[in-house]
C-alpha cells in the first residue's frame, strides 16, 4: 500500500509561536484544477494586534543587539532558506509558477537576503554625519530604527516579496508585523519555520495571512506602530493608509512601482526609510591656551 | 550641640535697578501695507482684504498684511511652476552663487531684520539680534555650497528636484523658519511657495522684498500672506510637489490627512514636550541655566524647548532652589531692551492658551511657582513658571503648553527617568545633564528623540540636522540630511 503523505498546517507566526488565527477563520488555496489544496488562516484585527504588542516587546532587544550580531542572523536566515531551497521551490510550483521561474525566484531570495545581512553593519555609516558646527560643540547624527514597522507585502510573489519587504526594515533593527500574499501564502509560513531556527528573537518577525482589504485600515490605524510599507496598487487601500496615518503621524513607504527582480528593488536606501536621524550635541571644553599639539 | 546650618538665601531686594538699554528703532523701513509677493512683484490681493499685525508687546498695529485666497495661491503655484522649469535647469554653480547672495544680503540688513522680527513677534531683541538673524543668514550660505555638490550626498544615486514646495511656518522664528525652508528647496533645484504665520508676516515680506532685489529669477520664490484658509489652499493644490509645514502636530495631522492619496510628498516638523534631564553628578550651575535656557528661551515659544524637567532625587532641593534663584534675576519686559531675558507672548491667543494650562496645572494638583517680576499693564507677558509636584499623568506634563511654564518632576534610577522621559506621544528633543561620559551614551542611545543636547540645550547649526521622532513629525532639516526631503532619486 503507497504510504500516505503528511500534509502541513498553514498556521500564522507571532511571538516566534504558530497560532491558529484567534478568530477560527480560513480560507481556501485552490489548484488548477480548483482542488483545495491548504486550509489557509483568515487573520483578523485581533491577531495583527497580538502581533503589534509581540513586535513592540521585541523592538528594544533587536535594536540594541549589536550590529555584527543582526548581521550574522541575517546570514543565518539565509543559511537556512538555502536548506528548505526545495521546499521553497516546490511551494512556489504549487501556486502556479513554472519550476525555472519557482528556482530564480528562491535563488534571488537567499542572495538578497544575504546582500541585506552585509548591510547590517554598514548603512550607519552611509548615513551617518559629523557636523561641524561653529559653536564650541562636537555634533553627530547617527540612524536609529524607528520601531515597529507593519508591512502588507507584495501580492504577487510567495517569497520574494516577503524578503524584499522584511529584510531592510529587521537589518535597521526595527520590528515588524506582516500580511503576507493572499493568493499565494505558502511560502510565508515556511519563512517563519526559518526565521524561527535562525536565532532571530521571538517577535522580531510576525507574519499574518489573510486578506489585505479587510485588514489594511487596522494597520493603518494601530497606534502603537510607527510605519507602514505597502507593496499593492490599490488605489482606495492606499489613500486609507495615508489618511490613518495621520492618526499618530505614521511614516508611510509606498512600494508599489518597484520590480521585485530588478536590481533597483534592493539598496540601502529601503534601509533608510525605516530610519530616524538622531542628531546629539555636547559641550567641547576650550580651557585657557590650551593647543593641540603634533 | 549640633548646629543647625541654614539654607544660603539670596536677597534679591536692592534699590539698583537697570538703566533702560532700548535698541533703536528708527532706522528701519516699515510700509504701512504689504502685499503678496508673486512672481517677483508685489501684487494686490485677489479678495482684496488686509488684516492687521500688531506688536505684542505694546498691543498697537504696525502694519497691514495682505489676505491670499484660493485664487492667489494659485497664480503663486503658477509663477512657481513657470520658474521650475528655468531654475531647475540654470547650472548648479549659477544656483549657489543666487542663494549666496540672499545670505549676503540678509548679514548687511540684519539689524533692521532684528529689530523687526523682535517689534512683530515679542522676542527679545538679544535672541533675534544674536540667534534669529545670523542663523538665517548662515543657513542659507550652508546651502548655497550644496547646489554643485549633490551627487556627493547620496551614494550611487542621481538626485532630482521634486518642483514646486509649498511651505508653511509658524510664528515663533519667522524669519529663520523662512531660511530653514527656502534655502535647503533652493539649493536642490526646487521653487518655493511659502506662507508665514499670520501674527509673524512682516520678516518673511522683508526678505521678499531682499530676494526681489538680489536679482533670483522671478516666480523661484513666491511670499504669500494669510491664515488657515491660505495654508488649506496651499495644502490642497493639485501642482505643488512637496508640502513642508513646520507647527503644532495637530495641524500636521491635518496636513498629512490632506494630502492622502495624491503624490505629494511631505516633511513635517511638529510639537515637542521635552524631558530636560539632571542626574546628581552634573555640574549643578550650568544645568540650572541649562534648564532656564531651555525653557524660557523666546518665552517657551520652541517646539524643542525643554518643557519637562526631571531632576534626580538627591539633588532635587538644590536644583529647584538654584532655578527659583535663576529666575528671579530673569527680566520680563521690552522685547526691544537689551536686557530683558524674556520677552511678549507671540499673541492674545497664545497668552489665554497658556493661561488656561496654568489653571489647569492648579487644579491638578501640581504646586505652581512664579518668579515675583511685575509684568507690563500693556502687552501680553506671562511671569516664568514652574509647577512643581508634576506628575507624569497631568495634562501640564503630557501636553505641549509653549510658553514659559515648566513641569519638575523627580526621579530616582535611570530606568525610571529613561520610562518616563520616552512615555509621551512626541519625540522631538532632549536633555541631559551628567559629568558621566558613559551615562551621556546610555541615555542618548536610549532617548526617543531626534536631538540630544548632553550638558548643553537649544543649541542649533546649519549643519546640523533637526526633527522629530514619532508624533512630533519626520523629514529633517538642516545639514545634509535636510536636503533629502527636496530631492526625488
Amino acid at each position: 500500500m503507497a504510504r500516505l503523505e503528511v500534509l502541513k498546517t498553514y498556521k500564522i507566526f507571532i511571538g516566534g509561536q504558530f497560532p491558529r488565527t484567534e478568530s477560527g477563520r480560513y480560507y481556501p488555496i485552490k489548484n488548477k484544477k480548483g482542488e483545495v489544496i491548504a486550509n489557509i488562516c483568515l487573520s483578523s484585527r485581533k491577531d495583527f494586534r497580538n502581533a503589534v504588542v509581540t513586535a513592540r516587546w521585541a523592538f528594544e532587544g533587536w535594536r540594541t543587539r549589536s550590529a555584527f550580531n543582526r548581521s550574522q542572523i541575517l546570514y543565518r536566515i539565509a543559511e537556512m532558506m538555502e536548506g528548505r531551497k526545495e521546499q521553497f521551490i516546490s511551494e512556489i510550483v504549487l501556486q502556479g509558477s513554472s519550476l525555472k521561474a519557482a528556482k530564480e525566484e528562491v535563488e534571488l531570495s537567499i542572495d538578497r537576503t544575504v546582500y541585506y545581512a552585509g548591510w547590517c553593519d554598514k548603512y550607519q555609516a552611509l548615513f551617518s554625519s559629523v557636523n561641524p558646527v561653529a559653536s564650541s560643540h562636537f555634533n553627530f547624527s547617527v540612524p536609529e530604527p524607528t520601531g515597529v514597522v507593519a508591512i502588507i507585502a507584495h501580492e504577487d510573489t510567495s517569497l520574494l516579496g516577503l524578503v524584499t519587504a522584511i529584510a531592510p526594515v529587521i537589518a535597521g533593527g526595527n520590528t515588524c508585523v506582516v500580511l503576507a500574499s493572499e493568493s499565494k501564502p505558502f511560502c510565508a509560513i515556511t519563512i517563519s519555520e526559518v526565521f524561527n531556527t535562525s536565532d532571530l528573537s521571538a517577535g522580531v518577525v510576525n507574519i499574518l495571512t489573510g486578506n489585505s482589504a479587510e485588514l489594511h485600515t487596522h494597520f493603518s490605524t494601530h497606534m502603537d506602530v510607527n510605519a507602514l510599507i505597502y507593496y499593492r496598487n490599490d488605489k482606495t487601500e492606499i489613500k486609507t493608509i495615508e489618511e490613518n496615518a495621520a492618526l499618530n503621524v505614521k511614516r508611510i513607504f509606498i512600494n508599489n512601482k518597484i520590480n521585485l527582480s530588478s536590481a533597483k528593488s534592493q539598496s540601502p536606501y529601503f534601509i533608510f526609510d525605516v530610519q530616524e536621524i538622531k542628531t546629539t550635541w555636547h559641550p567641547i571644553e576650550n580651557i585657557g591656551s590650551s593647543k593641540g599639539g603634533y | 550641640m549640633t548646629k543647625k546650618t541654614k539654607e544660603p538665601k539670596l536677597d534679591f531686594t536692592t534699590d539698583w535697578a537697570y538703566a533702560p538699554a532700548p535698541e533703536d528703532t528708527k532706522h528701519i523701513s516699515l510700509k504701512k501695507q504689504y502685499d503678496l509677493f508673486i512672481n517677483g512683484e508685489f501684487v494686490k490681493p485677489n479678495s482684496k482684504k488686509y488684516f492687521a499685525t500688531y506688536n505684542p508687546a505694546t498691543e498697537e498695529k504696525i502694519a497691514e498684511v495682505a489676505e491670499a485666497d484660493e485664487k492667489d495661491v494659485d497664480t503663486a503655484v503658477k509663477a512657481a511652476r513657470k520658474a521650475f522649469d528655468k531654475w531647475s535647469k540654470i547650472s548648479a554653480k549659477e544656483r549657489g552663487k543666487y542663494i549666496y547672495r540672499i545670505a549676503r544680503l540678509i548679514q548687511e540688513r540684519a539689524r533692521e531684520f532684528a529689530v523687526i522680527e523682535t517689534m512683530d513677534g515679542g522676542k527679545p531683541i538679544r535672541e533675534s539680534r544674536d540667534i534669529d538673524v545670523p542663523l538665517a543668514a548662515n543657513h542659507f550660505f550652508y546651502y548655497a555650497g550644496w547646489t554643485d555638490k549633490l551627487e556627493y550626498a547620496f551614494p550611487n544615486r542621481t538626485p532630482k528636484p521634486l518642483g514646486v514646495a509649498g511651505q508653511i511656518i509658524p510664528w515663533n522664528f519667522p524669519l529663520l523658519m523662512a531660511a530653514w525652508k527656502i534655502a535647503p528647496a533652493l539649493a536642490t533645484g526646487n521653487t518655493v511657495v511659502l506662507k508665514p504665520a499670520e501674527t509673524t508676516s512682516l520678516t518673511a515680506l522683508k526678505l521678499a522684498e531682499l530676494i526681489r532685489d538680489s536679482g533670483l529669477p522671478d516666480g523661484v520664490v513666491n511670499i504669500i500672506t494669510g491664515a488657515g484658509r491660505t495654508g488649506t489652499a496651499i495644502v490642497k493644490h493639485p501642482d505643488i510637489n512637496k508640502i513642508a509645514f513646520t507647527g503644532s502636530t495637530d495641524v500636521g495631522k491635518m496636513i498629512q490627512k490632506a494630502i492622502a492619496g495624491t503624490d505629494k510628498k511631505l516633511t513635517l516638523e511638529l510639537g515637542g514636550k521635552a524631558a530636560n534631564i539632571i542626574f546628581e553628578d552634573a555640574p549643578i550651575d550650568q544645568a540650572v541655566e541649562g534648564i532656564v535656557n531651555g525653557i524660557f528661551f523666546n518665552q517657551g515659544h520652541v517646539c524643542c524647548a525643554g518643557s519637562r524637567l526631571f531632576v534626580q532625587e538627591s539633588v532635587a532641593d538644590v536644583v529647584i532652589r538654584k532655578l527659583k534663584d535663576r529666575m528671579e534675576t530673569l527680566i520680563v519686559g521690552d522685547p526691544l531692551d537689551k536686557n530683558t531675558d524674556i520677552g511678549a507672548i507671540n499673541s492674545k491667543e497664545q497668552l489665554s492658551k497658556i493661561n488656561n494650562y496654568l489653571k489647569i496645572g492648579k487644579e491638578e494638583g501640581a504646586d505652581i511657582y512664579q518668579s515675583s517680576c511685575s509684568i507690563l499693564g500693556k502687552g501680553y507677558f506671562c511671569k516664568p513658571t514652574l509647577f512643581l509636584n508634576a506628575s507624569q499623568s497631568h495634562r501640564v506634563v503630557q501636553e505641549e503648553i509653549f510658553g514659559p511654564v515648566l513641569t519638575v518632576q523627580t526621579f530616582r534610577t535611570i530606568e525610571e527617568v529613561i520610562e518616563k522621559a520616552n512615555n509621551i506621544p512626541y519625540g522631538l528633543s532632549a536633555g541631559v545633564w551628567t559629568d558621566k561620559g558613559s551615562k551621556i551614551f546610555n541615555l542618548t542611545s536610549k532617548l526617543r528623540a531626534g536631538v540630544v543636547w548632553a550638558n548643553t540645550y537649544n543649541k542649533f547649526d546649519p549643519t546640523s540636522p533637526f526633527g522629530g521622532y514619532k508624533e512630533s513629525g519626520f523629514g529633517r532639516e538642516g545639514g545634509l540630511h535636510g536636503l533629502m526631503p527636496y530631492l526625488k532619486f
